[in-house]
């Protein structure tokens, strides 16, 4: 019966683009040599290596050599926070960052507390923005480190960057962005915006898994997370990934060339989603409604029902997404970031993640609009009203 | 992850409601956050004659529940008392582990009706 499938979990994962595998396969089969061989196999590699990375620093503004290839997102935030605080001088013990980051930042930042650095997590307001004024306050002569994602994972509420770069700098301190989600789908100019690291993941712009990017504005000292070579200038040392790099490469290029016309795109099939839910199924609550978004993504929750039991419901319908929450031995656990919102935790754990991309069509809307209020209404009735309705929080009637 | 059983309890769940003028009712769970059950039988001299659920919860949550009311339907207090998460998870085909707690939910959710009922009996007894 579950024939065609849809794919709405973008902010997840994505597809390996076929212009990104046809860019990658010659240095899989042919031209696989070591980047660091001299010979031509080697050289061969390694221009292709640096092909890429003129190509990525360029998307960023940065320069060449100011951009680094890593294993994941996960391992540019780990080498940022830790890198950074690692080899901050003497005086500089602080990292202050929000509630709603990745939890590669999250507990990156928790394990430099239990080292003796000072961490702090900001705050957001209920549209899941970073509170400013108390950016302002957390930050001082003691912090060497301000990261502010560039867009949320969960919401897609894009965050005042430029601002919080700025009240890092007044204070002496530098600034990082978690870029996982927003690069590929926003322009990013780190001059302009005065951001001296920055993390990227292939994965979630139509590339290869295990490849991740970190700038690092030059003349920042840092302590890498690994000891070996001398690849990628000891920054992340190990025989680097030159199909993966290749392919990240051509999918940035890719998503530059489309960026406008994608995100105009997919904004119109994202607002139609919202607008479709909104009016066919009541007590419904949008979180993030009212900031600042990427245009693939919307978060709304479903009092009353289970999230799990949503997404199962919705799978078996053909369609696959995610929840804000992750099931643990026992618990379930309500996403941090939509309860750093003000959202509670029942609502929390009712809502659900929307996420498109490259491949998403108006025919995914629809079967989405024809199979979800049913779904909500039977599930709704099985749970009668025992877990409490309407969350409150209602800022998108 | 799970069982068919699971698949059909969950989409096409047996007895959803809320039985009116109850002998017991039993609910269990967090408010919070996390699973809540409520279970209510209708009693005829011992026996289950009626049971309803209302669950909010994933899908082990709302097909244990199911499960359990489709257990206990026509079965003698004493016979329900008898069911435990084991009887249930069995009755499903098996729950993934991390599931497990959903079974002892529903069961808990059926040992809290029946001592609903026997407090309720044993009160009507003592002031009539």
């Amino acid at each position: 019966m579950m024939d065609k499938r849809y794919y709405f979990d973008h902010n997840a994962t994505t597809p390996v683009r076929p212009e990104v595998v046809e860019a990658m396969l010659p240095y899989l089969t042919e031209r696989f040599g070591n980047a660091s061989s001299i010979h031509s196999f080697g050289r061969e590699a390694r221009e292709a290596l640096e092909e890429s990375r003129r190509k990525i620093a360029g998307f960023l503004n940065a320069r060449p050599g100011e951009f680094y290839f890593t294993g994941c997102g996960t391992e540019s935030d780990n080498i940022a926070l830790a890198g950074v605080l690692q080899s901050a001088r003497e005086g500089k013990n602080a990292l202050v960052t929000t509630a709603i980051e990745h939890s590669a930042i999250i507990n990156t930042g928790k394990v430099l507390e239990e080292r003796g650095f000072k961490v702090t997590f900001v705050g957001v307001d209920h549209r899941g923005v970073v509170d400013l004024d108390a950016l302002r306050k957390a930050v001082g002569p003691e912090t060497a480190l301000v990261s502010v994602m560039q867009a949320n994972n969960e919401t897609g509420v894009l965050q005042p960057i430029h601002e919080a770069a700025r009240i890092a700098h007044e204070r002496g301190a530098l600034f990082h962005t978690d870029a996982v989600q927003s690069a590929g789908k926003v322009p990013i100019d780190v001059v302009e915006t005065g951001i001296d690291l920055l993390t990227m993941s292939a994965h979630k712009l139509n590339a290869l898994k295990g490849v991740g990017g970190i700038y690092i504005r030059k003349e920042i000292p840092i302590t890498p997370l690994m000891y070996g070579g001398h690849h990628e200038h000891g920054i992340r040392p190990g025989t680097e990934n030159v199909p993966g790099a290749v392919g990240f490469a051509r999918a940035v290029e890719l998503a530059v060339a489309h960026m406008k016309d994608e995100a105009r795109k997919l904004s119109a099939l994202r607002d139609r989603l919202e607008k479709s839910i909104l009016d066919r199924i009541p007590d419904v609550v949008v979180n993030g409604f009212g900031a600042s978004r990427l245009a693939n993504t919307t978060n709304i929750s479903f009092p009353g029902v289970d999230g799990e039991a949503l997404l199962m419901s919705l799978d078996l319908a053909g369609v696959a997404l995610s929840t804000g929450s992750a099931c643990t031995i026992g618990e379930v656990e309500p996403s941090h970031v939509l309860l750093a919102m003000g959202v509670n935790p029942r609502t929390a754990t009712s809502s659900l993640r929307f996420s498109m991309g490259w491949g998403t069509t108006g025919e995914g809307i629809d079967h989405i609009i024809e199979a979800l209020p049913p779904i909500v209404e039977r599930l709704r009735r099985v749970s009668g009203g025992i877990a409490g309705g309407c969350s409150g929080n209602c800022s998108c009637h | 992850m799970y069982s068919k059983k699971v698949m059909d309890h969950f989409e096409n769940p047996r007895n959803v409601g809320v039985i009116e003028n109850p002998d017991g009712i039993g609910k269990q769970g967090n408010p919070v956050c996390g699973d809540v059950m409520e279970l209510s039988i209708k009693v005829n001299e011992d026996i289950i004659e009626d049971v309803k659920f209302r669950t909010f919860g994933c899908c082990a949550a709302i097909a244990t529940s199911s499960m359990v009311t489709e257990l206990v339907k026509g079965k003698s207090i004493d016979e329900a008392e008898r069911i435990s998460k084991q009887t249930v998870a069995e009755a499903l085909d098996g729950l993934p582990p991390v599931k497990m707690h959903c079974s002892n939910l529903a069961a808990d959710a059926l040992q809290d009706a029946i001592r609903d009922y026997r407090e309720r009996k044993k009160a009507k007894e003592s002031v009539g």
